[in-house]
C-alpha cells in the first residue's frame, strides 16, 4: 500500500492541497476529542488514585485515618511540593490527629519480575507494621501467597526495625529465616516453596529499613502536627 | 476508492452476523492474536476489553465511513491510524475512570487495541467503501465475534486455572486450579485447541459438501 | 544483579519475559513469518532495529510531551513514530537489499501494527527507565523475539516432512508447539535473582 503510492505520478499542488487539508482537519479533530476526554476524566481519575493509595496506605499503618505527603530528599524529609524530587513518605495519622506511621514504597526482583511493595513503619515501636503488595508477577498459588497467605502477612504485625546507636543503619538487620524457624522479631518466616519470592520480600524491607529509618526517627518532628 | 451507491450492499442480519462465525477475527482470519492471548487469564478482563475493542472498531470505522469521501488515497492510513490512535485514547482514560484494578489488570494491552489489525483492516476493506449504516452493523459484528472469541479463551482459563467465574468461585476451597492454564503457555494451548476445534468443524462441513456433490453428480 | 541494572533489564526482556512467550506481544508475525529460518531471521533483525530506532525516539518524545504537558497525546506520538521508523527500513532494505525486501514482502510495512514494537515504547515509558535502560530494553526485546522466532522457524521447518493431523496444521500446531517453547522458557525464571 506504501509501496504503491509511492510509484504513482508526480504529486499535483491540488493533491497535496488536499493531502494537507484532510490530516490537518483529522489532527485538529482527533486532537480536540483526546483532550476533551482527559479533562472530563481527570478528576475522577485523580480521585480513584487518591483512593486506592489511601487503602493500601490505611491498611499498612493500622489506625490511621487521614494522611500527608512528604519527600525524602537531600535535605531530610520535606512536605511534598510539585517540584521536589525525591522518594515518597506518606505520614498518616490517628483519630487523636497523632501520628501513627509512616509508609513508604520499596522493591527488589522477585522470581518472575520485580515486586513492589508498600509497607508501614511505626516510629514509636520502631517496628513495621504492615506490607501491601502492589505489583507482581509471581507464580500464582505458590510464588504470590506473598500476598494472599495470612500467616505469611502475620510477619509484618510487629517486625523489629531499630535504629542502631551510630544512626546509619538498623540495630539488627531483616533476615529470612525457614517456614516455622522465626524466633526473634526481627526476622520472617519465609513461605516453604516460594523461597524466592519470600527472599525478595526480606531483602526489599531491610534495604529500605537500613537506609531510611535512622532519617525517619531523627526527622520526627517535621512530621508531627504542630500541637 | 468510496464504493459507489450501486457497490453499496445492502444491511442485513448477515452483515451482522459475519462477523461472529464466517469471519471471525481470531479464529478464521487470525487477526488480533496478542490480546485474545494475554488478558484472558480472567473471563472479567476478557469482557472488558472485548468491549472496548468494540467500540473503537466500531467508532474509528464510523468516522472513517462518513469522512470516506474526503481522504485521499495517499494518506488514507495515516488517516485511520490518527483516528484509531484518537478514540483508544478515549478508551483508556474512560476505563481509569471506571476502575482502576480493571485498568491495572489489563495494563498496556488497552492502549495496544490500536495496532490490532482487525480494526485497522476494517477501516481499509470496508469501512472507506462502504455507508455509515452498513460499516456499523459489520463492526458490531465483528467486534461482537471478537468479544465472543476472547470469552471462549477467559471463561475456559478462568475456570481450569482460578476455579472461578468473573470472580466467584466455582468449586470451593479444596479444588487444585490447573495453574498452568493462567500462565503464558496456557493461553497458548488453550487458543491452539479452539483452532483445533473450529478446523475439524469446518474439514466436517467441506467432506460434507464434497459427498454431497458426488451424490448430486451420481444421479 | 540489581533489578535496575542494564544487564538484568536487557536479560529480563529476551529470556525471562519474552516478549512473544511470556508478554504475548508480536504473535501476528511470530506466526506469519515463522515458516522459513533464513525469513525469520531477516525478519527478527528487522524487528530489533525498528525497536531500538523506536525506543530511542519515544524517549525523546515523552521528554518533550512532559516538558509541555501534553502527555495525553502520547499514544497517537508512539504510532507515528513507529510508523516512520518502520518507512525507514523499508526504503533502506529496498535499496540495498531488493531481494529481502521482496522476501519479507507484506510483512515489511505491517511490523507497524506489530505489537512488539509498541509495547517497547509503552513500557519502557510505564516502567520509567532511563535512557540506558531504555536501549537495553528494546535490544533485549528484539534480541528475544527473534530468538523465539528462530526456533519457531527451526522447529516447523522439521515438521514439515513429518506427519501431522489434518486438523491441527497451520495455525493450530503453531501455536502448541509455542505453549511448549512457553512453558520451557519458564524455566528461567529466576535468572538473575539475587541469592542472599
Amino acid at each position: 500500500m506504501i509501496q504503491e503510492a509511492a510509484a504513482q505520478s508526480p504529486v499535483s499542488p491540488a493533491l497535496t492541497r488536499s493531502m494537507l487539508r484532510t490530516l490537518g482537519l483529522v489532527a485538529t479533530l482527533s486532537g480536540l476529542l483526546v483532550v476533551l476526554s482527559y479533562r472530563i476524566t481527570l478528576p475522577i481519575i485523580e480521585e480513584n488514585k487518591r483512593l486506592a493509595i489511601e487503602r493500601a496506605l490505611f491498611k499498612v499503618i493500622p489506625g490511621a485515618i487521614s494522611r500527608q505527603d512528604f519527600v525524602i530528599t537531600d535535605r531530610g524529609i520535606e512536605p511534598t511540593q510539585s517540584d521536589l524530587q525525591g522518594t515518597a513518605l506518606y505520614a498518616g495519622y490517628g483519630q487523636d490527629g497523632r501520628l501513627k506511621g509512616v509508609a513508604l514504597e520499596a522493591a527488589a526482583a522477585g522470581y518472575q519480575d520485580v515486586i513492589r511493595i508498600l509497607y508501614g513503619y511505626d516510629p514509636y515501636c520502631q517496628c513495621i507494621r504492615g506490607i501491601e503488595v502492589l505489583k507482581m508477577a509471581e507464580t500464582p498459588g505458590i510464588g504470590d501467597k506473598i500476598a494472599k497467605d495470612p500467616v505469611f502477612q502475620e510477619n509484618f504485625t510487629a517486625l523489629e526495625a531499630r535504629a542502631n546507636a551510630t544512626g546509619d543503619g538498623l540495630e539488627r538487620a531483616i533476615v529470612l529465616v525457614k517456614q516455622g524457624e522465626k524466633s526473634e522479631p526481627w526476622q520472617i518466616d519465609a513461605i516453604s516453596g516460594a523461597t524466592i519470592s519470600s527472599k525478595a520480600i526480606a531483602r526489599m524491607l531491610n534495604d529500605s529499613a537500613q537506609r531510611y529509618v535512622p532519617l525517619i526517627q531523627n526527622n520526627l518532628a517535621v512530621m508531627e502536627p504542630a500541637s | 476508492m468510496p464504493g459507489r451507491p450501486e457497490q453499496y450492499e445492502p444491511v442485513t442480519l448477515d452483515t451482522f452476523l459475519r462477523g461472529l462465525w464466517e469471519e471471525n477475527p481470531v479464529f478464521v482470519m487470525l487477526l488480533g492474536m496478542c490480546p485474545v492471548l494475554a488478558v484472558t487469564n480472567s473471563a472479567i478482563n476478557a469482557l472488558a476489553m472485548g468491549l472496548a475493542s468494540t467500540f473503537v472498531l466500531v467508532a474509528s470505522n464510523s468516522l472513517v465511513s462518513l469522512l470516506r469521501h474526503y481522504i485521499p488515497k495517499q494518506v488514507r492510513i495515516a488517516t485511520y491510524i490518527i483516528i484509531i490512535a484518537t478514540f483508544v485514547t478515549m478508551v483508556d482514560y474512560a476505563i481509569q475512570a471506571i476502575s482502576l484494578d480493571l485498568y491495572n489488570a489489563l495494563g498496556a494491552f488497552i492502549q495496544l487495541i490500536v495496532v490490532n489489525c482487525m480494526i485497522l483492516g476494517r477501516a481499509e476493506a470496508y469501512a472507506s467503501k462502504q455507508p455509515l449504516g452498513a460499516t456499523v452493523v459489520n463492526g458490531l459484528g465483528i467486534g461482537a465475534g471478537f468479544t465472543l472469541a476472547l470469552l471462549s479463551l477467559g471463561v475456559v482459563r478462568e475456570v481450569l486455572g482460578s476455579g472461578s467465574l468473573f470472580g466467584v468461585s466455582l468449586f470451593g476451597e479444596n479444588f487444585q486450579p490447573w495453574v498452568v492454564m493462567i500462565l503464558p503457555p496456557g493461553g497458548f494451548f488453550v487458543l491452539g485447541t479452539w483452532l483445533l476445534i473450529f478446523a475439524a468443524f469446518r474439514l466436517r462441513k467441506q467432506r460434507r459438501t464434497e459427498l454431497g456433490e458426488v451424490a448430486q453428480h451420481e444421479r | 544483579m540489581n533489578a535496575d541494572s542494564v544487564t538484568f533489564i536487557f536479560l529480563n526482556a529476551a529470556i525471562v519475559n519474552n516478549f512473544v512467550l511470556a508478554m504475548f506481544l508480536g504473535i501476528c508475525p511470530f506466526l506469519g513469518v515463522s515458516a522459513k529460518r533464513d525469513t525469520a531471521l531477516s525478519m527478527g533483525l528487522a524487528v530489533i532495529f525498528v525497536m531500538l530506532v523506536s525506543s530511542i525516539c519515544a524517549y525523546g518524545i515523552n521528554w518533550l510531551l512532559k516538558l509541555f504537558e501534553i502527555e495525553y497525546l502520547r499514544l497517537i506520538c508512539y504510532i507515528a513514530v513507529i510508523a516512520s521508523a518502520v518507512q525507514l527500513v523499508e526504503m533502506t532494505m529496498k535499496k540495498f537489499s531488493p531481494a529481502l525486501f521482496r522476501a519479507l514482502g507484506i510483512f515489511l510495512p505491517l511490523i507497524t501494527t506489530n505489537c512488539a514494537i509498541l509495547g517497547v515504547a509503552l513500557f519502557q515509558t510505564s516502567r520509567e527507565y532511563n535512557f540506558l535502560q531504555s536501549i537495553a530494553f528494546s535490544l533485549g526485546a528484539g534480541v528475544g523475539f527473534t530468538i523465539a522466532l528462530m526456533l519457531m522457524a527451526g522447529l516447523r521447518q522439521h515438521l514439515e516432512l513429518a506427519k501431522v493431523p489434518n486438523v491441527s496444521q497451520g495455525a493450530a500446531l503453531t501455536l502448541m508447539l509455542a505453549g511448549l517453547l512457553s512453558l520451557a522458557f519458564m524455566g528461567f525464571a529466576g535468572l538473575g535473582a539475587q541469592h542472599g
